[in-house]
């Protein structure tokens, strides 16, 4: 039993690192066709990792080992959180190592490891990135905090499969509080992975970039694997936020035949279909602010998700 | 042997061994001076010796506190005529102990490979001050009356004022160490007072007499507002932590780092004797003015950290940040024991000594980094730093260690107690005062915004010392360090990543102290696995996991690369989008690491910036950032005190008959009293 849960869990980490740079690809598709261009292929990202790999790497005469290490620690970061999260069941052993603090810690490490490499260089734009992707950290983190505070709040847990369970147990339960977290939380999802409105992650003007002017010295393989930790990061993103707001599907309380498991997939695709759809409607729908807007834009998520947690306790105080 | 022993409880010699490696201090500093000028005799031989004392310190602390003996109390036979010296090994003081001999010992080795003759004071004073310094910290930790801890406190003031000023030829040095004094005594005096208080009219200064006085609530609050104060004073808390970021880089790294990692932590010491032990936590408002306090200082000191251009001022505005997060967890603490909560009391307790030896262990690593740096450069301020990791690979490489764990990342030690802290404010919504049950998570969102900044400045300090390329030409002769100060490093370090991945150390260590103040300690049946404070439903981490999940992914990604990819590199110029002609002056600098911060938090400062016009042949950017509590508190006081000697001085004719009117005066009235 123990070994057809260690399979599964694997099973679930190798979907995550497959299916991540899909599910960018569909939301470059979607984002194409709303803006009435014509879309780049749903592989498109595939094409562009295998191109990446077969490249020679160039690397800056003065890179030190902390540069070279980065790409690996951030996939390693990125896929132990795609083993933490509970995309498609909750029994799986990886789940308990972590709770959602723990995620966010998580996140922070892959973050400060790669400004500090891109510092490392020493050019101007690799240490301007990394100044500006930090000021974003440091401001989503205490919003997505209070995000997680909500749901804690609701099922007294910070352990993210307690939380599906919970949702599960109580299906028809809607808590207005949960409203107000889950447009915080959409909004950090798009700070925290470079989309617009904060960053641009297809531009091609430097001054303006944030996380992609981290890259600029990365070629390659280790520029492969930094954007396929960055697409494994939305998923993740994503995933986070299926488990707080939209648990259904996943399989739960001890369910692990292969129907639940077939099911969980379905609606985890099925999500993440939707899910693409809107990402790619509100970047359509914003244009990108100014970098010192973005702190008044990263404060309007932290109040909203401070709003949603004194709703819950003037109800829950009632 | 006239020495009078009174041990209770079951034969332990922990504490006359611990009295004995301090009075072995104390002579290994007096030895330095047969050989004043020796620099080898005192750094090579002595220094280990003291290391020696630290290690020892630790072994003894760390046995008695997993075996759970009862307290050890031994009365000396010293101090004043019936007025014996009274000390005490219990739990409390044995984690204080254990904290002292691990950074210590780190510290000790580290000083032994650091000081360079003709630098400041004789190495043998150095080593006197310094060992003298360590004694008094032990015996604060021990004391078990008012009388012995504040001749402690003093001896300790003292010694570490004298290591500050150790290059007392250097004018701002000077300064520096006379604000620190004036600091110093302020607090003292504010304990001395809350003492006075605390033995509630019964003239009994033994701490076991406090401990069974009743004080009227007014009193009591008194005794712990005025203890907030002086142990404040001592640890940095926002209003009173002015002297940290003058002393701390006035000092020799090694001086820094003992101040920092561990005097700072004799005043938390102080804090939890008298607030937990001593007075018992009655109320909870103490535990919000903790709380208040303990955040607002959080915050201040990880936003000017930011702003900081000197790499030593920068790591003390961390250690107020620091402080302030271990007096959050004390606020907590208080907060929920004074509502009967004992097991979450437990937690945010837990969580604050966790925290308190983390912060022991990184932030002695991080100053000493500085001192090598300082060594090998011969620069303190970042804007002329830089792309040292290439010239110093073992320092960077330890100080990388300590980075990441101040900046509170799994899975290292620093995230261990901030997860722990966040987790205690969890339980917040279930105390019995509504509005406070309003407030508190917000306190947990400042406190998610101090952990995030605080990672924004180690990002900043490691960047710009050991990132990127060199800013000066000088730097491309800096030197590693030497084995002596590796070792000292390295111990810190390991300290760190053991801590960080079997957490369960420090908390059995933590709750052998909640075990014996709250009589609870967090879960005690952890795994080595996982750690799970109350409940494994309700949260768990595990470092254990965390750290093979992430090797496990990287070995198989690297290998998976090699075998389906392949390994080839080509070294090139740097790309920077194509432009030829950058140099190091191109980085971003500490200045401008700094900016977001400033534009954010503008609030916070008081700026001066001059700005270059565009037409300027030589253009110069300066600017000037200054603590706005200076002006709004220290300086209107500075002025008092200069009024108030003023009107004073009006006595002072100088002449001597003015002065012997003033003695028959005196007389005179001395006699209309008595008549």
């Amino acid at each position: 039993m123990r070994g057809i849960t260690f399979v599964r869990q694997f099973g679930e980490v190798v979907l995550a690192i497959a299916i991540a740079p899909l599910f960018a690809g569909w939301i470059a598709q979607c984002r194409a066709w709303m803006q009435n261009r014509s879309a780049p292929s749903l592989v498109q990202p595939y094409r562009m990792l295998r191109k990446l790999f077969q490249k020679d790497a160039a690397l800056a005469k003065n890179a030190s080992p902390l540069f070279r290490t980065t790409p690996y620690v951030l996939f390693g970061t990125m896929v132990l959180a795609a083993a933490i999260i509970p995309s498609l069941a909750t029994d799986l052993p990886f789940a308990r190592a972590a709770d959602a603090i723990a995620l966010i810690g998580l996140f922070a490490t892959a973050r400060v490891f790669v400004s500090l490499a891109a510092m490392d260089i020493g050019t101007a734009f690799g240490t301007l990135g990394a100044r500006r992707e930090m000021m974003i950290g440091f401001l989503a983190e205490p919003a997505l905090l209070m995000v997680l505070f909500n749901a804690f709040l609701l099922s007294g847990s910070t352990a993210l499969p307690s939380l599906v369970e919970f949702y599960n147990a109580h299906r028809f339960l809607i808590d207005p509080s949960l409203a107000f977290a889950a447009i915080a939380f959409v909004m950090v999802l798009l700070a925290e992975n470079a989309r617009i409105p904060i960053d641009n992650p297809t531009t091609h003007l430097e001054l303006t970039m944030i996380h992609e002017a981290m890259l600029l010295e990365y070629s390659a393989r280790h520029l492969a694997l930094v954007e396929w930790a960055s697409s494994l990061k939305l998923f993740n993103y994503a995933c986070i936020g299926f488990a707080l707001f939209i648990p259904w599907g996943i399989a739960a309380g001890g369910r692990n035949g292969s129907a639940a498991t077939l099911l969980a997939i379905a609606a985890l695709m099925g999500k993440l279909a939707v899910a693409g759809a809107a990402l790619a409607l509100i970047e359509s729908l914003s244009a990108k602010l100014r970098i010192f807007r973005a702190p008044e834009y990263l404060a309007t998520a932290f109040l909203l998700a401070v709003l949603g947690l004194l709703v819950h306790l003037q109800i829950g105080a009632r | 042997m006239n020495v009078h022993f009174l041990i209770s409880g079951w034969p332990g010699h922990a504490l006359p061994s611990l009295l004995l490696i301090i009075a072995a201090w104390v002579v290994i500093g007096l030895a330095g001076l047969l050989r004043p000028h020796s620099l080898r005799f005192v750094a090579h031989l002595l220094f280990p010796l003291g290391a020696l004392g630290c290690l020892c310190v630790a072994l003894l602390a760390g046995t008695f506190l997993v075996s759970g003996h009862e307290p050890e109390v031994l009365v000396l036979p010293l101090g004043l005529p019936d007025l014996p010296f009274h000390t005490r090994l219990d739990a409390l003081s044995g984690f204080f102990l254990l904290l002292l001999g691990l950074a210590g010992a780190g510290i000790s080795t580290f000083a032994a490979g650091y000081f360079r003759s003709g630098e400041g004071t004789a190495p043998a004073l150095l080593g006197l001050q310094y060992h003298v310094f360590l004694a008094s910290m032990a015996v604060v930790i021990l004391a078990d009356d008012a009388y012995l801890f504040m001749v402690a406190w003093e001896t300790m003031a003292l010694s570490s004022y004298f290591l500050v000023t150790s290059q007392h030829r250097i004018p701002d040095i000077r300064r520096a160490g006379f604000l620190y004094l004036i600091m110093a005594h302020v607090g003292a005096i504010c304990i001395l007072l809350s003492f006075g208080v605390m033995q509630g009219g019964s003239w009994q200064f033994t701490f076991d007499a406090m401990r069974g006085a009743s004080l009227a609530p007014v009193w009591a609050t008194t005794a712990i507002v005025l203890a907030l104060l002086g142990f404040g004073a001592k640890a940095g808390l926002v209003p009173m932590h002015v002297w940290l970021p003058e002393a701390h880089p006035a000092a020799p790294s090694p001086v820094s780092a003992m101040m920092s990692g561990l005097m700072l932590k004799t005043a938390i010491y102080g804090m939890l004797r008298i607030s937990f032990d001593l007075l018992h936590v009655r109320y909870w408002q103490w535990g919000v003015l903790m709380l208040a306090l303990g955040l607002f200082s959080a915050l201040f000191g990880a936003i000017f950290a930011a702003v900081q251009t000197d790499m030593k001022r920068l790591l003390a505005y961390s250690s107020i940040e620091n402080v302030g997060l271990i007096f959050t967890g004390i606020g907590l603490a208080a907060l929920f024991e004074a509502s009967n909560m004992r097991l979450f009391a437990a937690l945010a307790l837990t969580a604050a000594l966790v925290h308190a030896l983390n912060h022991a262990l990184f932030k002695s690593l991080l100053f000493l980094a500085t001192g090598s740096v300082l060594h090998a450069t011969k620069q303190r301020s970042l804007g002329k730093l830089g792309g040292l990791i290439r010239r110093m690979p073992w320092v960077a490489t330890l100080a990388l260690i300590g980075t990441l764990s101040i900046a509170g990342l799994p899975p290292l030690n620093g995230f261990v107690s901030e997860w722990l802290l966040l987790q205690s404010f969890l339980f917040t919504p279930q105390l019995p005062h509504a509005f406070i049950n309003m407030l508190v998570p917000l306190g947990a969102a400042a406190l998610a915004l101090t952990a995030a900044l605080a990672a924004y400045v180690m990002v900043k300090f490691y960047g710009v010392i050991f990132l990127g390329q060199p800013r000066e030409a000088s730097l491309v002769e800096a030197h590693d360090a030497n084995w002596l100060e590796r070792l000292g490093l390295g111990w810190l370090a390991l300290g760190c990543v053991l801590i960080g991945i079997l957490p369960q150390l420090a908390l059995k260590a933590a709750g052998a102290v909640t075990g014996k103040l709250l009589s609870e300690t967090i879960s005690p049946g952890f795994s080595i696995w996982l750690i799970a404070p109350v409940t494994p439903e309700h949260a768990s981490y595990s470092a254990l996991i965390f750290l093979a999940g992430i090797t496990a992914v990287i070995g198989i990604a690297f290998v998976l690369v090699r075998i389906l990819a392949h390994g080839r590199i080509r070294r090139t110029a740097a790309w920077d989008c194509g432009y030829p002609w950058q140099t190091s002056r191109m980085q971003d600098t500490a200045e401008g690491f700094g900016q977001p911060i400033r534009h954010i938090f503008g609030t916070f400062f008081r700026m001066e910036r001059h700005l270059p016009s565009p037409s300027d042949k030589s253009p110069h950017y300066r600017i000037h950032i200054e603590d706005k509590l200076w002006r709004a508190i220290y300086l209107p006081i500075g002025r008092g005190v200069q009024r108030l000697a003023d009107v004073v001085s009006v006595l002072q004719g100088g002449r001597l008959s003015i002065y012997l009117l003033y003695s028959f005066l005196t007389l005179l009235g001395l006699l209309v009293f008595v008549l």
